[in-house]
C-alpha cells in the first residue's frame, strides 16, 4: 500500500476551465487538484457547475478554455472511453447499467479476460468479479442478471468496474442520494480504502456532514466558478454553507410568515404496492410543506398519484372536501391542483414549442374560443405571466429550448399558475437553475403562499426545504417515517428520519 | 452441465416443444410428412430463412432492424443469373463471393446511414426495400432479362444447391455453419458481447465507451453478407429467377427472430433460438396444407406468430417487473 503523498503533483488537475452552454456559462475558471490518497469534496448548490466539472474530468465534456492535467502533463479527453483508458472512473448518482447481461459481464465489459482465440474466459471473469465483491465486502452473485438490483447494489457494480480497470481518478457523484444509512456507511467503508490505496477520489454530495466525515479537503463552486479550496478541518459548517450560498440564509430563504387557514388537501391511506404504503397528509391555505426523504423513497411517486398521473391501489386524495378520482389528472386540475413535475424538461416543457404555445398548455381552452386556439390570447397569457414572473427572453415565439434553466422553470411555473390553482405541488422547483432564479423561485413560492395557496414542495436539497417550509414530511422507503415542525426540524432530525430511523408518523 | 441446463430451460426448450407438437399433429394426420424426404424438405426449407434469421438476429439484438433484407436477396439472387448470362461457365465460388459481397455493400450503406446519419434504422431499411427492389426491376428492364431459367446457369451451381452429404442438404449445412460461427462469437466475443450491451442500454454503452457506431455497422455488413449468400443459395437451389425474388420476406425473418426470442428492443436473445423460430414457422407453414388449412394463410401465421411472441414477451416482461417490485417491497416491509 502506497503511503498518503499529499505533497507531490496531483494525479489530476483543472486549471482556470471554462464551458459554456449556448447561452449558460456552467463553468468560469474552475480550478481543482485531485492528490493521490484523498478524498476531495466539491462542494456548491444545484447549478453551480458540479455536475460539469463531473463531465469534463469523465470526458463526456471538453472545456472551452484552460487545462486539465493528468500526473502534471496536459490531457485532453475527447470521449469517456479515452478518459477510462487513461484511469478515471465516474460514479454516477444513477448508475447505468445492461440489465440483460450479468453482474460480470456489466463489471468487465471491454475489458473481459481472454483466452487463446480472442475468447472470453467467463471462469476467470467471475473468480475476479467474486474476488472485487469480497474486497468491498459487499457479496454479490456475478452470475446473476442486473436487472432488478437494488441502487446500492449498482453503486457496488460501478465501482467494481473502477477496481478492475485500475483506475485511479475516481469520482463519486452523489452516491448516497439514494442510499439508505446503512449502505452509505459501507460506501465510505470502500471509499476510504481506495483512498488508502492511493487514489484520488473526488466526492459529492448534499450532505455537509458527510463531507466531513470522509473527505480531506473540500472545493466550493458557485454559480459556476472557483470559491476555495479548504482543508474540511481548516472550514466550519457556517463558513462551508457561506462559500456555497454567497448570501445569508434570509436573502436565499425569503420565507414570509403567513396565515394559515383550513385544510385544502387532504391525503389519505395512499398506497402503491412496492412503491409507497399508507401515506397520509394535508397541506393547510397559506402554508408550505415541505416532502423531504432520500432518491427513491417515493415523493415523486406519491404526488404524480395525487395530481392522477400515475395509477394506486387504494386510499382518497381530496380537494376542498371533493374527492379526486384516481388516474384522471384533468378532474385534478379543474379542482384546482397543480403539479409542476420533477424534469422539467423531460416532463414540464415541450422544449421545441415557443414560450407562448408552452405558456398555454394547461389553459388551451381560455386561450381558444370556439374550440380553435388563437395565437393572440397565447401571447397574451404568457405575456401576462412573464411580465409577473420577470421572465427574460428574447422573443416569446422563441422555442422553450433557448432559455436557461431558471427561465424555463419560471414558464413551467407560469404556465401552471394560469390555472389559478388553490393547490400547488413543485417537485424539485429548483433543481440545475442558477441561483438568481432560485431565490426568485423562492421568493415566488413565498408570495404564493402568502395569497392563500397551499404548497407542497418536494425537494432534495435540505437547505430549501427546511428554509421554506412551515411543517415538513419525512419519506423512507415509501412511507412517511417523520413530521416535523418548522422549529423541530432540522437537518439531523430530517436526516434521521429520511434514513429509516425514525417512527411511522 | 450448467449450460445445458439453462439452455432447456429457455425459449429454446419451448420452441422445440412447440415443433415436436406440431409435427406430431401432423405427421398423425399424414404419416408422410416424417419420412425421410419429409424432414430433407423441413431443413431445407428451413435453411435459407434461418440465414437470414442468424443475420437479422445480429441487429435486433442492438435495437436496431432490417427490413431490406427480403429485396437484398433478390437482388444478388438475380445477380448470380446475370452472372450466368455473362458467363455460362461462371465458378460457383465466384458467385458466391460476389453474392456475398453485394449483400455485404447493401448493408453497408443501411448501416452507414443508421450508425454515421443516426437515422432509425426502421426508416433507413424500409426506404431501401423499396429502393433495392427497385434497382433490381431496373436492371431487369434495362437488360430485357425479366426470367433467368436452369439451362441458362451452370450444372455445377445448380448441382451446389440442391446436392447433399451424407443426407443433409449442402444449403443446410451451410446455415448450421453460419449458425455455429455466429453463436460462437456472440457468445466468446468482446465485440459480441458489445452487441447486447448496445441494445440492452444505448447510453451505458457509450458510458463504456463501447465504439456502438463502429458495432452497429459491422452488424449490418455482415448481416447484409448473409442475406447475399442466401440470395445466391436461392438461385442455386430453385433454378429459377426473376426480379421479384424474396418479396416479403422480411416478415418471415422476422417473426422467426421474435418467436426465437430475440427481444425486439434489443439486449437478449440467441442466434439459435432465431434459427430454431425460422424451423418452427416453416414446418408450421409446411404442415398447414397436410392439415387442410389453404396455403393463402400461410403469411397470416408468421404475423400471427410475430404478434404471438411479442406479446407473450411484454406479458413476462411485466411480471418480471411487478416480481422485482413485489420482491422489493418485501424486503422493505
Amino acid at each position: 500500500m502506497a503511503a498518503p503523498d499529499h505533497t507531490g503533483v496531483p494525479l489530476l488537475e483543472l486549471r482556470d476551465v471554462t464551458k459554456s452552454f449556448q447561452a449558460v456559462r456552467a463553468l468560469r475558471g474552475v480550478s481543482l487538484a485531485l492528490r493521490s490518497g484523498e478524498v476531495h469534496a466539491l462542494a456548491g448548490e444545484n447549478g453551480a457547475g458540479k455536475s460539469t466539472v463531473v463531465r469534463i474530468i469523465g470526458g463526456e465534456h471538453q472545456p472551452d478554455s484552460g487545462d486539465v492535467l493528468l500526473d502534471g502533463e496536459h490531457v485532453r479527453f475527447s470521449s469517456p472511453r479515452e478518459a477510462q483508458q487513461r484511469g478515471v472512473a465516474v460514479i454516477h448518482q444513477e448508475p447505468i447499467q445492461f440489465p440483460d447481461l450479468s453482474v460480470a459481464e456489466n463489471v468487465f465489459m471491454g475489458r473481459q479476460p481472454l483466452r487463446t482465440g480472442r475468447r472470453i474466459d467467463r471462469k476467470a471473469m467471475h473468480r475476479r468479479a467474486s474476488e472485487v465483491f469480497d474486497q468491498l465486502g459487499v457479496p454479490i452473485d456475478p452470475a446473476r442478471q442486473t436487472r432488478g438490483l437494488s441502487i446500492a447494489d449498482q453503486q457496488i457494480i460501478e465501482i467494481a468496474k473502477a477496481l478492475v480497470a485500475d483506475a485511479r481518478i475516481i469520482v463519486m457523484d452523489e452516491p448516497t442520494a439514494a442510499l439508505s444509512a446503512v449502505e452509505a456507511e459501507r460506501l465510505f467503508r470502500v471509499a476510504r480504502g481506495l483512498a488508502d490505496r492511493g487514489a484520488a477520489l473526488l466526492f459529492i454530495s448534499h450532505r455537509l456532514d458527510e463531507m466531513y466525515t470522509l473527505c480531506d479537503r473540500v472545493t466550493v463552486l458557485r454559480d459556476g466558478a472557483f470559491v476555495v479550496t479548504e482543508r474540511m478541518a481548516d472550514i466550519d459548517n457556517d463558513t462551508l454553507v457561506r462559500r456555497m450560498v454567497g448570501r445569508s440564509v434570509e436573502q436565499l430563504f425569503p420565507k414570509r410568515d403567513t396565515e394559515i387557514g383550513e385544510e385544502v388537501l387532504v391525503v389519505d391511506g395512499l398506497t402503491r404496492a412496492g412503491v409507497y404504503r399508507d401515506i397520509s397528509f394535508s397541506v393547510r391555505r397559506g402554508e408550505i410543506v415541505g416532502l423531504a426523504g432520500l432518491v427513491g423513497s417515493g415523493r415523486s411517486e406519491v404526488v404524480r398519484a395525487v395530481f392522477g398521473v400515475d395509477d394506486r391501489d387504494s386510499g382518497t386524495v381530496t380537494v376542498d372536501g371533493k374527492a379526486l378520482p384516481k388516474g384522471k389528472p384533468r378532474n385534478a386540475i379543474e379542482s384546482g391542483v397543480a403539479l409542476v413535475p420533477e424534469d422539467r424538461r423531460e416532463q414540464g416543457l415541450v422544449l421545441e414549442l415557443s414560450i407562448e404555445r408552452n405558456a398555454s398548455l394547461a389553459r388551451l381552452r381560455q386561450v381558444s374560443p370556439g374550440g380553435l386556439t388563437r395565437q393572440s390570447r397565447e401571447r397574451a397569457l404568457a405575456g401576462t405571466w412573464g411580465e409577473r414572473l420577470s421572465l427574460k427572453f428574447g422573443s416569446l415565439s422563441d422555442p422553450a429550448a433557448t432559455l436557461s434553466g431558471g427561465n424555463q422553470q419560471k414558464i413551467v411555473l407560469g404556465k401552471w399558475l394560469a390555472t389559478e390553482p388553490s393547490v400547488l405541488i413543485v417537485d424539485e422547483p429548483t433543481r440545475g437553475i442558477d441561483i438568481g432564479a432560485k431565490v426568485e423561485v423562492h421568493a415566488l413560492l413565498s408570495d404564493l403562499a402568502a395569497q392563500g395557496m397551499a404548497v407542497l414542495l418536494i425537494s432534495s436539497e435540505l437547505p430549501e426545504v427546511l428554509g421554506m417550509a412551515d411543517r415538513v414530511l419525512v419519506m423512507h422507503e415509501g412511507r412517511i417515517t417523520a413530521e416535523l415542525s418548522r422549529d423541530e426540524a432540522d437537518e439531523e432530525s430530517v436526516m434521521y428520519a429520511a434514513t429509516g430511523n425514525g417512527s411511522a408518523a | 452441465m450448467n449450460r445445458i441446463r439453462a439452455l432447456l430451460s429457455g425459449r429454446e426448450l419451448s420452441i422445440v416443444l412447440a415443433l415436436a407438437a406440431v409435427v406430431l399433429v401432423t405427421t398423425a394426420t399424414n404419416p408422410s410428412f416424417l419420412s425421410a424426404q419429409g424432414i430433407h424438405d423441413l431443413f431445407l426449407n428451413a435453411s435459407i430463412i434461418a440465414l437470414l434469421a442468424i443475420g437479422q438476429t445480429l441487429l435486433v439484438i442492438t435495437r436496431n432492424i432490417d427490413l431490406s433484407v427480403g429485396s437484398v436477396m433478390g437482388l444478388t439472387a438475380y445477380m448470380s443469373g446475370q452472372m450466368f448470362i455473362a458467363d455460362h461457365e461462371t465458378p460457383t465460388i465466384l458467385v458466391v463471393l460476389a453474392g456475398m459481397a453485394l449483400g455485404a455493400a447493401c448493408g453497408a450503406f443501411n448501416g452507414a446511414l443508421v450508425a454515421i446519419a443516426k437515422v432509425p434504422a426502421l426508416v433507413v431499411t424500409l426506404g431501401t426495400l423499396y429502393v433495392y427492389r427497385g434497382l433490381t426491376y431496373g436492371w431487369a428492364s434495362a437488360t430485357g432479362v425479366h426470367q433467368i431459367n436452369a439451362d441458362q446457369m451452370s450444372q455445377g451451381f445448380l448441382s451446389f444447391g440442391s446436392g447433399s452429404v451424407l443426407g443433409i442438404p449442402h444449403l443446410t449445412l451451410i446455415a448450421v455453419v453460419a449458425l455455429a460461427i455466429a453463436a460462437y462469437a456472440l457468445h466468446n466475443w468482446r465485440s459480441g458481447r458489445e452487441l447486447y450491451a448496445i441494445g440492452s442500454n444505448p447510453q451505458a454503452a457509450r458510458l463504456a465507451g463501447i465504439p456502438a457506431g463502429k458495432r452497429v455497422l459491422t452488424a449490418f455488413v455482415v448481416s447484409g453478407a448473409l442475406v447475399g449468400l442466401a440470395g445466391v443459395l436461392h438461385a442455386s437451389y430453385f433454378g429459377t429467377i426473376n426480379a421479384s425474388v424474396g418479396t416479403g420476406r422480411e416478415l418471415a425473418v422476422v417473426a422467426a427472430v421474435v418467436v426465437g426470442g430475440v427481444a425486439i428492443f434489443g439486449g437478449s436473445g440467441t442466434v439459435l433460438g432465431a434459427v430454431l423460430g425460422a424451423l418452427l414457422l416453416t414446418t408450421i407453414t409446411s404442415a398447414l396444407p397436410i392439415l387442410g388449412v389453404p396455403a393463402f394463410w400461410q403469411r397470416a401465421v408468421d404475423g400471427a406468430a410475430l404478434l404471438l411472441a411479442i406479446s407473450l414477451d411484454r406479458a413476462v416482461m411485466v411480471r418480471l417487473a411487478e416480481r422485482l417490485r413485489k420482491e422489493r417491497s418485501l424486503r422493505r416491509a
